[in-house]
């Protein structure tokens, strides 16, 4: 009975944490139609400013929050003048993709500044407990609440009673009407990040007092969880965003209680998937809230693609082939070949995310998916390797459809964050599914590649294996472009009502590019596992959804060469260059912010 | 026969009744315009009668089969093609690919219907038909090129130079024309045209208004739904006045000039009495 009551409080005190991050999602979201991925990045930053002022400085608790308030509040004016006022008029999805960017590089500082080992944010309140009943709660957890309740309290004076609180409003119901009224849309914007931020901010300290432990790698789950808890509360709604929040944190401590902690995470995010699904508008959205139109819009820039004649590209193809003959360079050909790998991987995506429009954040899921089913047929069963990397496409193929279909009657944003989600879930269903995947142990002992029997053992026989793969599923995906396959699928793309009346059904064919996807996707991550020789439920993470999605901008949304193109410059050419690895998640993120405001066609064009 | 047929048709939003127990009838070959001040509900008809939006009450028929709760998709495989009030080109596709996926629903060749439980298998034979290209395939998509071509011809040298530009780089004027062709490509049983001429010159609507003149002599049953009250009134066996979600008239040209309740509907009460309809379309 006790332990009920600590998992009731412990929930209530992460909920309030959540809350923090949350309330700053929704406003943020309220006035500018933006889910703000570096929200979690804030919250790090937060983390250790607290830890920098605590252990050099000594500052007491309330100076502290004072100074991490600060921190964060003027690191939301630097997101905001970067993240989303020089992308005002974009594809509503740009100003999105702009703060993943941000976020990578934010994190990667904190990374390169502090190093990716935990640290310990020294409380004294930790160790005072008071006993309430069979239970007991900490000062710590009272100091949480007490901040929670305060920043409820202060924001929604601001919000009710004063003038700036007013403008915000006005600007969330209608912006244009707000700025016709001579609200500064902008002033509103940068006061609603630098609180959202500070609140942020503080929230990220808490934490690491909370847990006595912080890490650069929080960001990302922090994120989420304000995402989820925002969700579940209804989309840019701040009460709901409070009471998701609570929610969620309960839902986690009990779920933690029953099952265990590693599936705590699975929780959030299946909750997730389910309101998105059943409920896209949040638990307590009241019916004469608009559905959620206006964030329509894929990130397709209007741009002629450059045409490359097929000779180009034969040409091409041969010369790659011919690559290990006249210079056997092994690390040149590893590098190459990890980049046919990727390039495989980017062509599922910008078949999905471009060709069809269904922006998917959590395309790693789909090589988890390959590389795991390849790798357990072969171990398992013994099925030859080839054999077992084709089936692994087809069954991530199925499994991805079947995973995403609810999802598609999403739109906009909203599937984006449906896709982030499943690749999570895919990702903790992989670690607790113990007796199949091994659990946290991972998957060792994947037989290396063969075909027919045949080991290919030498860089060069891998490279032109993996080569020989891409070139036969580019030249299927250029014959499908070139069917009525693929005006249709950019058809429903464009203009999906439109698309309907003209007797397209919209799931059969977002269905099939997601099965076409998909197979590309499970063969990259089945060939993958037996180069690795070891995978486990981390191998194929959100980071690399991330550089997926930056292969194909940076290519051009749904052009087949250039996410080839894309995939040798950013996994290739940092390789050749021997950036340090660190440095390369910086790149990557700069690339992504750069494209987005700068050539959101890509390097080829937009097909 | 009657193509359409329409019985108590309802759509609220929330306090309002956008589309309020309308019946409307248009009969095979027929063309029939629906006039009304902005906000009488004659989108949402359109709406309602392409599938687009669900009916709160009453019922759809086409050709006599009750199609009331169709999706689009269906809608569109029976024969009915429309356009969009404000214009919805595929932005990035070419002009010529804008008029191909208007023709979808007349692909047989690459999209094999199979009876009962097999229909989950369709997709999967679409695409290795679309991989592997049969010549039967081959063929099919040759000659809806072809038929492509022939409708972009229709609109004179407006569109044909154009054919592989994308949708985006178009004119106003010439996004509604493809629109129409788009429609055109569909081989509609019924064509329903929601102001193809909004936001065009005199030049350019006089130039469609002989197109769909011609359309009409080719006995298509059309609905078409207009501001411009000349061409109505040339081109219509029947019109239907709208005001509030009602049909407040329903008649001949001549008969629903003079009407009183459809002048009042558009002029207000107080200048009804004097002001003739002809004034009112200025």
């Amino acid at each position: 009975m006790s332990s009920w009551i600590d998992y009731t409080v412990n929930g209530i005190i992460i909920g309030n944490i959540y809350a923090l991050l949350a309330v700053g999602l929704a406003l943020i979201f309220g006035v500018s139609r933006l889910i703000n991925f570096a929200h979690g990045s804030v919250y790090v930053v937060g983390a250790y400013a607290g830890f920098l002022a605590v252990t050099h400085l000594g500052t007491p608790l309330p100076v502290t929050i004072v100074i991490v308030l600060v921190v964060g509040a003027l690191l939301g004016l630097v997101i905001e003048r970067f993240g989303l006022r020089p992308l005002q008029g974009y594809a509503h999805i740009a100003p999105l993709l702009a703060t993943i960017g941000i976020s990578f590089v934010l994190d990667q500082l904190v990374q390169l500044f502090f190093t990716p080992d935990p640290r310990a944010v020294p409380s004294s309140l930790l160790e005072v407990r008071f006993q309430i009943g069979s239970g007991t709660i900490g000062a710590l957890d009272l100091v949480i609440a007490g901040i929670g309740l305060a920043s409820a309290g202060l924001l929604y004076y601001f919000l009710r009673f004063t003038r700036l609180g007013w403008a915000v409003r006005a600007t969330a119901q209608d912006r244009d009407a707000a700025q016709q009224m001579g609200v500064d849309v902008d002033a509103v914007n940068r006061t609603v990040f630098a609180i959202a931020s500070g609140l942020g901010a503080v929230s990220g300290l808490l934490v690491g007092m909370y847990y006595n432990y912080i890490d650069p790698s929080m960001s990302f789950q922090a994120t989420l969880k304000g995402v989820v808890a925002q969700v579940v509360g209804g989309v840019g709604n701040v009460p709901g965003a409070i009471v998701g929040s609570l929610l969620l944190g309960l839902v986690e401590s009990y779920g933690i209680a029953l099952f265990g902690t590693s599936y705590r995470n699975l929780f959030a995010f299946v909750l997730l998937v389910i309101v998105l699904v059943w409920r896209p508008n949040g638990l307590f959205a009241s019916k004469r809230q608009t559905p959620p139109e206006p964030m329509t819009g894929t990130f397709i820039a209007p741009s002629k693609p450059v045409q490359i004649p097929g000779k180009v590209l034969v040409g091409a193809a041969v010369v790659a082939a011919l690559l290990p003959l006249v210079f056997p360079h092994p690390y040149v050909l590893q590098t190459l070949t990890n980049s046919w790998l990727y390039a495989l991987l980017g062509l599922s995506l910008t078949l999905i995310a471009g060709t069809v429009g269904l922006v998917s954040l959590g395309h790693a899921g789909l090589l988890a998916i390959g590389g795991y089913a390849s790798a357990l047929l072969a171990i398992n069963c013994g099925v030859p390797v080839g054999l077992a990397i084709l089936s692994a496409g087809l069954i991530a193929a199925l499994l991805g459809t079947l995973m995403a279909f609810p999802a598609f009657r999403l739109r906009g944003h909203y599937l984006s964050i449906a896709t982030l989600a499943i690749g999570e879930i895919v990702s903790l269903v992989i670690l607790n599914w113990e007796w199949l995947t091994r659990g946290p142990i991972g998957l060792s002992g994947i037989p290396p590649l063969s075909l027919f029997g045949i080991e290919l053992d030498t860089d060069r026989s891998i490279y032109w294996f993996t080569l020989a793969v891409l070139v036969v599923l580019a030249a299927l995906q250029f014959r499908l472009l070139g069917s009525h396959l693929g005006r249709v699928l950019r058809a429903v793309r464009d203009d999906d009502v439109a698309a309907r009346s003209y007797g397209i059904g919209l799931n059969r064919y977002k269905a099939l590019a997601f099965a076409v996807g998909s197979f590309a996707a499970g063969i990259s991550g089945g060939i993958t596992s037996h180069l690795y020789s070891y995978i486990n439920h981390e191998t194929f993470n959100a980071q690399l959804s991330i550089l997926a999605l930056t292969i194909v901008i940076l290519g051009g949304m749904g052009n087949v060469t250039g996410a080839i193109v894309g995939s040798i410059l950013l996994v290739g050419l940092p390789e050749v260059f021997r950036v340090a690895a660190e440095y390369r998640v910086l790149i990557y993120g700069l690339v992504l912010l750069l494209l987005v405001r700068f050539r959101p066609q890509g390097l080829l064009g937009t097909v | 026969m009657s193509m359409l047929e329409i019985r108590g048709l309802t759509r609220r939003f929330g306090g309002l009744t956008a589309v309020d127990a309308v019946d409307l009838d248009v009969a095979e070959h027929e063309f029939v315009s629906i006039i009304g001040p902005n906000g009488a509900g004659k989108t949402t008809l359109f709406n309602l009668a392409t599938g687009l939006d669900e009916a709160d009450a009453g019922t759809v028929r086409l050709e006599g089969r009750d199609v009331s709760g169709f999706s689009p998709e269906k809608l569109a495989a029976l024969g009915v093609a429309r356009t969009f009030q404000h214009g919805r080109v595929f932005a990035n596709l070419s002009v010529l690919d804008n008029i191909l996926v208007g023709a979808h629903v007349r692909f047989k060749s690459v999209r094999p219907a199979w009876p009962g439980p097999l229909f989950l298998l369709e997709p999967f034979a679409e695409l290795a038909l679309a991989l592997i290209r049969p010549g039967k395939v081959k063929a099919e998509e040759a000659r809806m090129r072809e038929e492509a071509l022939a409708i972009l011809a229709r609109f004179g040298e407006r569109l044909l130079p154009r054919k592989d530009n994308p949708a985006y780089s178009l004119s106003y004027a010439n996004r509604r024309r493809v629109e129409i062709g788009r429609a055109l490509a569909l081989g509609p049983r019924l064509l329903m045209l929601d102001e193809p001429t909004a936001g065009m010159n005199q030049t350019e609507t006089a130039e469609m208004q002989a197109l769909i003149g011609d359309l009409k002599k080719t006995g298509l049953t059309i609905v078409l739904i207009e501001h411009k009250l000349d061409m109505v009134m040339q081109l219509s066996d029947r019109v239907v006045v709208m005001d509030e979600g009602h049909v407040i008239a329903n008649g001949k040209p001549a008969e629903v000039r003079n009407d009183p309740r459809v002048i009042e509907a558009y002029l207000g009460h107080h200048r009804a009495e004097r002001a003739p309809l002809e004034e009112a379309a200025e």
